[in-house]
């Protein structure tokens, strides 16, 4: 069907909307550019979007909670619809808990909502990390949004905290006092924080006032200023994409916002609403009835934070008895190194991750078009690691659910995860670079011999082959996406003067250097397999040489015309 | 590889030996696409098309109809107080949020799958190409923009008179404190309130939740654990919190005070205990969770927190797990009456290791 111009003018009354406000905002040409805007297409970048739906579903439960959640701890005497609990003293908050779930129609539903959009938020922007950091969409120019994205996790985990705690109820009581055992245990300044943050000795009755404002206003507020920093740097500096054929540096593919991605962003928000209903339908969460109201001297086993504070409770788990006297002071490391030194390592060590590998390659050029993990094995490898380090603590937290249902005992499984939280994390380090390897050295087959197809065939000497077929353009675009950092001087390596190079010199340049080598270490194409069109006319006549394991430094010239093609930049 | 070579890189409408690629828009010069020009108002295969518009219509009228049943169950079903009478308020509750939960699920995810057929199936499958611009700014408006920035800095003579820049800062620096002394009265200083609890010489035990006071026979089965707060202070949690108290049961020749107790030389010893009826905190030295778990064959009292380990056999020092101190023993004796009483205050502190501890 052709389009004539009269199926393009907008109508009459629209049109008049569209120019009183045009009149007033001269907005035509900005919201052209605006519903053109193009959106690369691939599943995982949906993982983003999942944490900004579930936020906005956050934010619309959280405030219609709020018009019936009464934060306070004055007791009350229950009398509601649950009928074990009637006659009970309890706090206001955990009595207008129960009221919200039994007695106001939708309250449960909403409820349970809001805590299952919470945890989705915070699974949503752990996976919307990794996939960052395992294609390395962080690097130069995002490596702002990358921090952002560090400070949106951290200030989640707190705002859940904070929330789930709001009931006052039995369980949630327990992990405040864990909170202000932690708080107390901090160096020089912890009993003045928790003196502060609670109003004097635990429990008081300051906490739950003070951490619902904290909750509904002043974290929301930062996370939506930090969530809208994050799309507006994003819109800015355009999308990265995956490699492709027709991807480059230099360009964005994909679809344009109208009508594209407007519909997708639609069908996913009512698709992740709907799930959470469904979630909040039928699977239970955080039944706060059936804990009670707190008392400092109750507790039940098998005591569980939410998911996302559970690397916390690992933490405090796993740790040997250590308390030292400084100068007559007890500093009490059995509390002190679980708090700070994990997400220390996580948090600490993702902030600081884009600036060292810019020091370790030396790579300082802009980054649109991602990389496949197995193309850093040393990126991927230390991200695995970190991955086996946060679950080995995150599997601890819940030690006592795992010897009950393994039937292992409680003590061997501590002892367990004590050895495997150093263990674990470097054998998956050394074991992920050799796989990435793996992948590479099958990508140079993929390239160099093309795809096999099954046929076998003999020829007239009496050899058998396997007849292959070479990359379609759009395949070998893929595969042959690997980009080498700079090469920068070897360890120790002088000129024929006996002079090391500028930048070398000294303990950081040796150091540079040997972090170079291992970021440098790839698997080179074999030399005359440079385009893939071997003449074999698709046939693979001999056995391939091995591909070898080079390192970037040491490629000679004939080896780097040797590699995959690049993407001009 | 520059783009005018990429095969695939096409004009909508030119003759394509795939029909089933994604088609590209390209721009030859970079600069802007025209679209209206370039997309197709309509997909390609019309019957499919009209067999998808029935579906997402479908979707989208049980999307309707779930709406207008959400409403219904929030109508039909009440809750609380307002239910009918002779009905379990807790089930009603449960069936009221099956009900508004299931209706708004299909209504949700109705709409959802309609606006997913409608983009997948209706929209021609196009891709757009948009060229990036540098984000670094020439350096010509660099030049321009350290030119302004300097220019005004000396127009407004900031960086000409120290003096104002020095008073300036000093100005702003008594403000910049300001919020941070506003948060002073925040909460007391801790002072000793960590040290001390609600016990005192003579204060009876009573049980926890029935409040009754307890004379040594009311113990009387060895390898029992009770938990016992001081009388009059029920309901008061934040001297509970602190003064939480196990009493364990042994037969006679099990308990061994330590003579050594928390690197200091014990001097009580076995006058804090009252017919082999031991008293320990409750609250955990390590983050100051109740240790509740007590296992009487191997006189283990474990924290289900964090799986801190004591032995209560022995002052309750610790043999697994992150705390690092015992818990703290509390010396007691009977009043003239027979009654359990503290014959102090603990000793030392209770619950988690702070850093004024000493």
């Amino acid at each position: 069907m052709s389009t004539t111009d009269d199926d393009l003018r907008v109508p009459p009354a629209l049109r008049g909307v569209g120019g009183w406000f045009d009149d007033r905002f001269h907005g035509a040409r900005g919201m052209r550019v605006l519903m053109r805007k193009v959106f690369p297409d691939h599943w995982s970048f949906m993982l983003g979007e999942i944490a900004l739906w579930s936020f906005v579903i956050l934010l619309l439960t959280g405030t219609w909670l709020a018009l019936f959640f009464v934060p306070s701890m004055n007791p009350t005497v229950y009398h509601g619809s649950y009928a074990k609990l009637d006659g009970l003293t309890m706090s206001e908050a955990y009595a207008s808990t129960l009221r919200i779930s039994f007695d106001i129609r939708g309250g449960l539903l909403i409820r349970q909502i809001h805590h299952w959009a919470a945890d989705l938020f915070m699974v949503a922007i752990m996976a919307h990390m990794l996939r960052v950091f395992f294609t390395g969409a962080y690097r130069k120019p995002r490596e702002v949004n990358w921090l952002i994205g560090i400070a949106l996790f951290m200030l989640g985990m707190l705002e859940g905290l904070f929330g789930y705690s709001l009931p006052d109820d039995q369980l949630s009581g327990a992990g405040l006092r864990i909170f202000e055992g932690v708080l107390q245990g901090i160096p020089i300044v912890g009993t003045y924080t928790a003196f502060f943050l609670f109003g004097g000795p635990f429990p008081g009755t300051s906490i739950v006032p003070r951490m619902y404002i904290i909750h509904v206003l002043l974290f929301p507020g930062l996370i939506l200023a930090l969530v809208t920093a994050h799309l507006f740097i994003m819109f800015h500096q355009k999308h990265t994409q995956m490699p492709a054929l027709g991807n480059t540096e230099k360009n964005v593919v994909g679809q344009p916002f109208w009508p594209y991605f407007l519909l997708k962003g639609q069908a996913w928000f009512f698709f992740i609403f709907g799930g959470l209903v469904v979630l909040a339908t039928f699977a239970q969460i955080n039944p706060i009835w059936l804990y009670g109201p707190y008392s400092p001297l109750n507790i039940s086993s098998a005591s569980q934070p939410d998911w996302y504070m559970g690397i916390l409770e690992g933490s405090l788990r796993i740790m040997p008895a250590w308390e030292i006297d400084f100068l007559g002071h007890t500093l009490t490391l059995s509390v002190f190194i679980p708090f700070a030194v994990p997400l220390g390592i996580i948090f600490g060590g993702a902030a600081l991750w884009p600036f060292f590998e810019q020091w370790a390659t030396g790579d300082r050029t802009e980054h649109n078009v991602n990389d496949r993990p197995r193309n850093a094995p040393v990126r991927t490898g230390v991200g695995v690691a970190a991955v086996c380090f946060y679950g080995v603590l995150w599997a601890e937290g819940a030690n006592d659910v795992l010897a009950d249902k393994f039937q292992i005992p409680l003590y061997t499984i501590t002892w367990i995860a004590r050895i495997a939280v150093f263990v674990v994390p470097i054998g998956a380090y050394f074991v992920t670079k050799r796989i990435c390897l793996g992948l590479q050295r099958k990508d140079t087959e993929l390239l160099t011999h093309g795809v096999e197809i099954g046929i076998i065939r003999q020829l007239p000497s009496g050899e058998f082959i396997e007849e292959a077929r070479p990359l379609e353009d759009d395949e070998r675009a893929i595969v042959a996406s690997k980009k080498l950092p700079p090469a920068l001087p070897l360890p120790g390596q002088t000129d024929d003067n006996g002079v090391p190079a500028p930048g070398s010199r000294g303990v950081a340049g040796w150091a540079r250097s040997v972090a170079n080598r291992a970021f440098a270490e790839t698997v080179v194409l074999p030399e005359g397999h440079a385009d893939g069109h071997n003449g074999h006319g698709g046939i693979t006549a001999h056995e391939p040489a091995p591909a070898g394991i080079g390192h970037g430094p040491t490629t000679t010239p004939e080896e780097s015309a040797a590699e995959p093609p690049h993407e001009e930049e | 590889m520059s783009e005018t070579e990429e095969p695939r890189r096409r004009v909508i409408g030119t003759p394509s030996s795939e029909p089933a690629a994604l088609d590209r828009v390209v721009s030859e010069r970079g600069q802007e696409i025209d679209a209206v020009a370039v997309l197709p108002s309509d997909p390609e295969n019309l019957g499919h098309a009209k067999r998808i518009e029935r579906i997402v219509a479908l979707c989208f009228i049980l999307a309707f109809f779930a709406g207008v049943g959400f409403i219904a169950a929030y109508v039909g079903i009440e809750v609380g107080p307002s239910a009918p009478a002779h009905t379990d308020l807790v089930d009603e509750a449960f069936r009221s949020n099956l009900a508004l939960g299931l209706s708004l699920a299909v209504a949700l995810l109705a709409i959802g799958t309609g606006s997913m057929l409608w983009v997948r199936h209706l929209t021609p499958n196009i891709e757009v190409v948009e060229h990036r611009h540098a984000l670094r700014s020439d350096p010509e408006d660099r030049a321009k923009f350290e030119e302004f920035f300097t220019k005004g800095a000396q127009v407004s003579q900031v960086t000409k008179r120290p003096l104002l820049r020095r008073t300036m800062l000093l100005a702003t620096a008594p403000l910049a404190l300001a919020p941070l002394v506003l948060l002073r009265d925040l909460g007391p200083l801790p002072e000793d309130s960590l040290r001390v609890t609600a016990w005192r010489k003579g204060l009876r035990a009573v049980v926890f939740g029935t409040n009754r006071p307890l004379t040594p026979a009311d113990i009387s089965i060895p390898g029992s654990m009770i938990t016992v707060i001081p009388e009059g202070y029920a309901g008061d949690d934040d001297a509970l919190a602190k003064s939480g108290v196990i009493l364990i049961k042994f037969a006679p020749g099990q308990l061994q005070v330590p003579t050594v107790y928390n690197g200091k030389t014990q001097l009580y010893g076995m006058n804090w205990t009252v017919d082999n009826i031991v008293a320990y905190s409750k609250i955990c030295t390590h983050v100051g969770c109740p240790v509740a778990l007590y296992e009487q064959t191997t006189h283990h009292i474990l924290c289900p927190c964090h799986q801190s380990t004591f032995d209560a056999a022995h002052g309750a020092k610790v043999i697994f797990g992150p705390a690092a101190r015992p818990l703290p023993q509390l010396p007691m004796g009977t009043d003239a009456d027979g009654y359990l009483v503290a014959l102090s205050d603990f000793t030392q502190p209770v619950g988690p290791s702070f850093w004024e501890r000493g």
